[in-house]
């Protein structure tokens, strides 16, 4: 019986352990270029994409609140995509293990490209070069905001509207 | 109802416009130092122009040029370029940014620069600066000849392919006008009182 009881904890507690060990996955661009490439083929989803980096307190406290938002729209055609701007040399140290933590329903892209000026333009002109920033992409449309969201309330008025106004 | 988004947009863009643009006359400032004086660029009378970085001790970005300023300010002292460094953060919003921290900071590092604390956030508004590091290139008359970025790569210095401010100052130097003359400053905003 206490063997049991034995196996039975040591089975669990393993268990336990590959749960918290579980990785979350994201996809690793080494240039906006190639990110181009690959995102925002359908025209009919709508994109919320957020930059954001761990080292970027008010980018932490407002990652929650897309993760809520976008988690109400589950029944509809919406992708949210979280490009983060980590330190290159963090990734194993902070960015990896801020992941693990989280779990993230959205998609985690990592932006390996540090030539900002080449691209932040195309992300939006008006993007000063600070995060977080935040761009709603559907079809042709676009509607971008630097700086975070002072509550998910203010973020789901933005996306809400966006989607309205897109339809 | 079209002319009054258009006055707003307008609006909008001059709110975004606000501070110096290259070509313009760039404020003088009297702020105090981590050595407790006061400092202005009037004194340094014989300097051929000031590299003025709005920069603080918290934001990750500004911590990962910290060398790299040391080392300008050291090579281009000689050369006649007065760096001068202001921190612009409100110490409330960022108890990182406070005087007392700024003091223990450039000791620490062994700043060759004055490390100014832009107290009450008069300056950086009228310079336009709104993340740090932030550069505004100066000539000796005080003339705004460069705004934005150190370089190009924030994370290594040895992957850098265009060191924007360095062009900028040999461009001066030389009695020509940087190009490009403006690049956006990446890095953390300026933490405004709220």
């Amino acid at each position: 019986m206490i063997f049991f009881r034995t196996l039975f904890l040591s089975l669990f507690l393993s268990f336990g352990h590959v749960l918290s060990l579980q990785a979350q996955e994201y996809q690793s661009f080494e240039s906006f270029d190639a990110l181009k490439a690959y995102a925002f083929k359908n025209n009919d989803t709508t994109y919320i994409v957020n930059f954001w980096a761990t080292w970027c307190g008010p980018c932490v406290k407002e990652l929650p609140y897309f993760e809520s938002v976008y988690r109400s729209y589950a029944s509809e055609k919406v992708k949210l995509i979280l490009v983060s701007l980590d330190f290159l040399n963090k990734i194993e140290s902070h960015f990896i293990p801020f992941l693990n933590e989280h779990h993230f329903s959205g998609e985690v892209w990592l932006l390996r490209d540090r030539r900002f000026n080449k691209w932040i333009d195309e992300v939006d002109p008006s993007w000063s070069g600070a995060i977080p920033v935040t761009l709603l992409i559907k079809g042709g449309l676009r509607k971008f905001q630097e700086g975070e969201f002072s509550s998910e309330e203010d973020l789901s008025i933005f996306v809400q509207d966006f989607i309205s106004q897109s339809k | 109802m079209n002319i009054l988004i258009f006055i707003l947009a307008h609006l909008v863009l001059t709110v975004t416009h606000q501070g110096y643009q290259p070509g313009d006359v760039a404020t003088d400032f009297s702020l105090k130092s981590t050595d407790g004086k006061m400092v202005s660029m009037k004194d340094f009378p014989d300097a051929k122009g000031f590299i003025i970085v709005f920069t603080c001790n918290h934001c990750p970005f500004a911590i990962k040029y910290e060398d790299r300023i040391n080392d300008l300010a050291k090579r281009y002292k000689p050369q006649g370029y007065e760096l001068i460094a202001i921190n612009p953060n409100d110490p409330e919003v960022q108890p990182a940014d406070s005087f007392e921290a700024m003091q223990v900071r450039a000791k620490e590092k062994s700043f060759a620069f004055p490390y100014l604390f832009d107290e009450g956030q008069q300056i950086f508004p009228q310079y336009g600066a709104t993340k740090t590091p932030h550069i505004f290139l100066l000539d000796k008359e005080r003339v705004v000849r460069y705004i934005g970025a150190i370089d190009d790569n924030v994370e290594d210095a040895t992957m850098v392919q265009e060191k924007y401010l360095e062009n900028a100052i040999a461009a001066l130097s030389q009695g020509s006008l940087p190009e490009p003359s403006v690049t956006k400053a990446i890095g953390c905003s300026i933490k405004v009182k709220k």
